[in-house]
């Protein structure tokens, strides 16, 4: 009986001295967190000098209407009369006639503006975020349209299904109070292009706080 | 000759200029005369962070009323109440995200990226159901965590699932565990997130293969109660582990057992643990001898696992974006296939070295390397802890409910008529008052 009494007493020992163990491996665990967690959270964007428009961001998004949409740069577009973002490889017409357009779902409203300028705007509406009209202005035109993650839309999934089916590494998490990677007009960057180690700088200036 | 060779020079580097200069150079934007102003892209703003933490609130009420309704309530019916509005809220209305079973990536990715941070809100996800679990159990299991609530809703015709198959099954929670650390220190995926069964039904939308996913873990989880929980949630393995050593614990009969046998099949996830008897002197040196036996077995498996692990390192590391992207610029460069992909075409189009992107490819599958023989390791590990746990006699004079494996969700109670007394004494108590 002393025996079981002993061994009961035992028993509990090494469980209040795991129990405490784990206690301030927990503890341990939360300081580290702490010391290392931002109070921001992050949010998913892309990062529209490496996009290449592949389309994956209209088809891998767990939402039924992709998160991303097509913006449009106004400071960047040349506003050309010939748009390769808005027109197909071969339109019949330099109209807006829906079978000249490149877009599938016409989101794309083209306005004269003047001689011989036209302002192209983006119904997000009806934006579906392929890129198409993102693969036709960056090969032939100033590279003014873009996909951006639309924070009134994105979930913010711990892991984004787009980001793990991005071929060029374009996705990645920013602070949620600078949330948006827009594009604007800065020669000095262009020299830069392409080269990582700058990129991340590129973007310290790059960045629109909006 | 050497002004024609100046000109050529000249053009060449206009040209080479040409290239790297991207498409902003090529029409100029205009300046208007008709006194347009350029509109500016619209940047709506994320959801409020104040939703974050009212989601730590939440699920920090929702903890303490859970461990009250197990502990002092003892009430199965306010338990389910609980975990449909758990359900509700974190599942339907929060969409599942950020919940505790994938905040462990994002924790382990701090410790392995220097540069990211953990945001506060997740490491509170983290935290709070250990820290809980160590006090009185697993009570998330019970009621808060939504992947849970909704295996428990479809559990209608439970069978019990052998011992002995249990175990088995139970050891790919632990490779998966493993597994997913592997991959996020790395920073190669989140596993629990991709593989996540039940988000799609959350979002009412995803990828076709995880919805039949879902769909046949919730027809197993008609017959078998809560089979992700069992078998597969690495956060379980983990909340096991620490209600092993709680300091409160579900039981089944409020005050004692009178061994009426009850209870015994009122667990449907095979957690009610019987009496046994004295350690039969028979057995007792033959089971001696194997304990001795399994316990230098050990670390010949951790060695064994470890090695395998590593030496999977070509196919683990394929995980991994870059090493995949290596593989197939590997392959167009020498011909072996046809075409590019979309990946191969990006890279090519940022005019990297193909060697260094080889290098960083070789750096990752050595980080693999490494990884695997921890991950091997912690198999190997497991699989001997399992078999030194099967060569003890553990001794038990009530019916108990397991302390690792019990998920609090309080079907047992009712079937105690010990607690038939205490809940008719409690009634009569309020009827004479009245």
């Amino acid at each position: 009986m002393a025996e079981s009494r002993d061994n009961v007493s035992r028993r509990h020992f090494l469980r209040d001295g795991l129990w405490g163990t784990c206690l301030a491996g927990l503890g341990g665990i939360a300081g580290f967190l702490l010391s290392k967690s931002h109070r921001q959270n992050t949010v998913w964007q892309i990062d529209p000098y490496v996009c290449v428009a592949c389309g994956n961001c209209a088809t891998y998004c767990v939402l039924e209407e992709s998160a991303v949409k097509c913006v449009h740069a106004y400071a960047v577009c040349g506003y050309c009369r010939i748009c390769f973002g808005f027109f197909g490889p071969e339109p019949f017409d330099i109209t807006e006639g829906a079978e000249n357009q490149l877009c599938p779902t016409g989101a794309i409203k083209r306005t004269f503006v003047e001689d011989p300028y036209y302002e192209y705007t983006i119904d997000e509406s009806l934006c579906i975020g392929c890129g198409k009209c993102v693969k036709g202005c960056n090969t032939f035109g100033n590279g003014s349209l873009f996909l951006q993650v639309r924070h009134d839309r994105c979930l913010n999934c711990n892991e984004c299904s787009i980001a793990a089916a991005c071929p060029s590494g374009a996705y990645k998490r920013v602070p949620a109070d600078r949330p948006y990677l827009l594009k604007r007009v800065d020669p000095v960057r262009n020299n830069t292009a392409g080269r990582a180690p700058l990129r991340s700088r590129r973007f310290s200036n790059g960045v629109d706080h909006t | 000759m050497i002004r024609f060779g100046h000109i050529i020079v000249g053009v060449a580097v206009l040209l080479s200029l040409c290239a790297v200069v991207p498409a902003v150079e090529r029409f100029p934007p205009p300046e208007f005369e008709s006194g347009y102003e350029r509109p500016s892209p619209t940047t709506p703003h994320p959801r409020q962070d104040i939703y974050e933490y009212i989601d730590v609130v939440v699920l920090l009420t929702a903890l303490c009323l859970s461990s009250y309704l197990v502990l002092r309530n003892r009430s199965r019916r306010a338990i389910f109440i609980l975990m449909v509005f758990s359900l509700l809220y974190f599942g339907f209305w929060r969409k599942g995200c950020v919940c505790p079973i994938g905040a462990i990536q994002n924790v382990v990715l701090s410790v392995f990226d220097r540069d990211y941070a953990v945001p506060i809100v997740v490491a509170a996800f983290f935290l709070l159901p250990l820290v809980f679990t160590l006090f009185f159990g697993r009570i998330f299991c019970a009621a808060v965590c939504p992947l849970g609530a909704i295996q428990d809703l479809v559990l209608l015709r439970p069978v019990s699932v052998p011992n002995w198959l249990e175990s088995g099954l139970r050891l790919f929670a632990y490779v998966y565990l493993g597994a997913t650390v592997l991959f996020a220190a790395t920073g190669s995926a989140f596993l629990i997130c991709r593989y996540d069964p039940f988000v799609s039904f959350f979002h009412l939308s995803g990828n076709l293969n995880i919805v039949i996913l879902g769909a046949c873990f919730l027809v197993v989880g008609v017959f078998i109660g809560r089979p992700y929980c069992r078998f597969v949630c690495p956060y379980g393995v983990i909340l096991r582990q620490l209600s092993r050593v709680s300091k409160w614990r579900v039981t089944i009969a409020p005050d004692e057992c009178v061994q009426c046998r009850l209870c015994e099949d009122s667990c449907p996830f095979g957690a009610i643990r019987e009496p046994t008897a004295d350690w039969p002197a028979s057995e007792y040196n033959k089971s001696k001898k194997r304990l001795a036996f399994v316990i230098f077995l050990l670390p010949v498996l951790i060695f064994i696992g470890g090695w395998i692990g590593s030496g999977l390192r070509t196919v683990t590391s394929r995980m991994h974006a870059t090493v995949r992207l290596a593989e197939r610029v590997y392959l167009e460069e020498n011909g072996k296939v046809e075409g590019t992909t979309d990946a191969s075409s990006a890279f090519r189009a940022t005019g990297k070295e193909v060697k260094e992107l080889y290098a960083e490819a070789s750096n990752i599958r050595a980080e693999f390397g490494l990884g695997g023989w921890f991950f091997g390791g912690f198999v190997g590990l497991v699989i001997g802890l399992k078999l030194v746990g099967l060569s003890v006699w553990r001794q038990r004079t009530d019916y108990e409910a397991d302390r690792a494996s019990c998920l609090a969700c309080g079907r047992c109670f009712e079937y105690c008529p010990k607690e038939q007394v205490r809940l008719k004494k409690a009634k009569e108590a309020i009827g004479e008052s009245q």
